[in-house]
C-alpha cells in the first residue's frame, strides 16, 4: 500500500490550537454571561465590565501559555 | 535621537527590497531580537528596541512636566489633556478597586498605566513599528515591581504573620485539606501572579507584532514577487493588516489597563484583613 497523504508543516502549529481551545470557550461563557447581567441589571454595568475583563485577562492566560509554548520548545 | 530610532528600520526595509525573488520569509522570534546600534560591546550596549523605549520615557516625562509645571486653578491647553490623563486612571481602575486606600498608590498606578500604554503602542506607530513590551525585559520587571509593592504592603497592613496566614491558610478549611490547599496558594499568590503578568502582556505584544508582519510581509511577497492573478492576493492581505493595525490600538490600551487593574487587585487583596 502506496502512500495515501503527506502532512508537512510545524506541529506546534497544532499545539497553539489546542491550546485555543479552552480559554476560547471560556472567554466566551465569560462575556456572554457578563452581557446577560449587563441586559438583566444595567445599574452595575461598571462593576460587570470591570470584573469581565479581570476574568477575561486569566482565562486569556492559558492561551498565550500555549503561544510562548510554541516559540519556546522547538 | 530619532534619526538612530529610523535609519536601522529603514535599512531594513531596503535591504528586504533589494533581495528580488528571495521567496516569502514567515516572521520568526529573531523579530525581536535586532542587533546592538549604539555603545556596542558595553555594559550600556543599546538595541532599537530599548532605544525606543528611552525615547518613550522621554516622551511622556516632557508631556506630563508641560500638563503640570504651571497648574492654574481653571485648567487651561495642555493642562486639561494631563488631568484627563490623570482622572482616567483614577476613576475606572484606582476607585473602583481600592476605594478609599487608593490615595497611597495612585503614583504609582497611573504612571504604571501611561508608561505601558506608552510602550505598547509604539507597535503600530509608524517608523518604530515594535513595541518595547515586546520582549520580556520591560514586563518582567513592571511585574517584579509589582510584586514587591503587593507583598510590602500587605506585611505593612497585616503584619507578616498574619500576612501569610491569610494567603497559605485560608480561613474556612478543615485542617488536613492545608495539605493540598497551602501549595496550591503558594505557588498563584507568589509564583503565578508576577509570572502570568509578565506573561500576559509579552505574549498579547509579541503575537500583535508578528501577526502585523505576517500581513503586511505577505502584501509586499504577493504585490512585488509573485505573478498575474496572485498579484490580487496583497489587497485582502493588506486590509487584514489595516484591521489588525486598529486591533493593536485596543491590544495596548487593554494590555496596559488590564496589567494596572491586576495590580491594583492584588493591592486590594493583599491588604485587606481577611478574605
Amino acid at each position: 500500500m502506496g502512500l495515501l497523504a503527506e502532512i508537512s508543516g510545524n506541529v506546534n502549529a497544532i499545539g497553539y490550537g489546542l491550546a485555543a481551545i479552552g480559554p476560547g470557550i471560556g472567554i466566551g461563557i465569560l462575556v456572554g454571561k457578563a452581557l446577560e447581567g449587563m441586559a438583566r441589571q444595567p445599574e452595575v454595568t461598571g462593576v460587570l465590565r470591570t470584573n469581565m475583563f479581570l476574568g477575561i485577562a486569566f482565562t486569556e492566560a492559558l492561551a498565550l501559555i500555549g503561544l510562548v509554548a510554541g516559540f519556546l520548545f522547538t | 535621537m530619532l534619526g538612530v530610532l529610523v535609519l536601522p528600520k529603514l535599512q531594513t526595509v531596503l535591504s528586504a527590497k533589494s533581495e528580488e525573488g528571495g521567496g516569502f520569509k514567515a516572521p520568526s522570534i529573531s523579530e525581536f531580537f535586532p542587533g546592538p546600534i549604539l555603545f556596542e560591546g558595553t555594559l550600556f550596549e543599546l538595541t532599537r528596541i530599548n532605544a525606543i523605549g528611552l525615547f518613550m520615557t522621554g516622551l511622556l516625562c516632557l508631556f506630563f512636566v508641560l500638563a503640570f509645571s504651571k497648574n492654574k486653578f481653571v485648567p487651561r491647553g495642555i493642562q486639561n489633556l494631563g488631568e484627563m490623563a490623570v482622572e482616567f486612571v483614577q476613576v475606572q481602575i484606582i476607585d473602583e478597586i481600592l476605594g478609599h486606600k487608593g490615595a497611597r498608590y495612585a503614583t504609582y498606578l497611573t504612571s504604571m498605566f501611561w508608561l505601558l500604554l506608552a510602550f505598547n503602542i509604539t507597535g503600530i506607530l509608524p517608523l518604530m513599528h515594535i513595541s518595547v513590551t515586546s520582549v520580556i525585559g520591560f514586563p518582567f520587571l513592571l511585574a517584579i515591581i509589582s510584586f514587591i509593592v503587593f507583598n510590602v504592603e500587605g506585611v505593612r497592613a497585616n503584619g507578616a504573620g498574619h500576612y501569610l496566614k491569610n494567603n497559605l491558610f485560608p480561613a474556612g478549611v478543615p485542617a488536613p485539606i492545608y495539605v493540598l490547599v497551602t501549595p496550591i496558594e503558594f505557588i498563584s499568590t507568589f509564583i503565578l501572579r508576577p509570572v502570568t503578568l509578565t506573561v500576559r502582556l509579552l505574549a498579547n505584544m509579541m503575537s500583535g507584532h508578528l501577526l502585523l508582519v505576517l500581513f503586511f510581509g505577505a502584501t509586499q511577497y504577493f504585490l512585488i514577487e509573485s505573478a498575474g492573478i496572485m498579484k490580487a492576493v496583497a489587497i485582502p492581505a493588506f486590509f487584514m493588516g489595516f484591521a489588525f493595525t486598529l486591533f493593536e490600538i485596543l491590544v495596548s490600551f487593554l494590555q496596559a489597563y488590564i496589567f494596572t487593574l491586576l495590580t491594583a487587585v492584588y493591592i486590594d487583596s493583599a491588604t485587606s484583613a481577611e478574605h
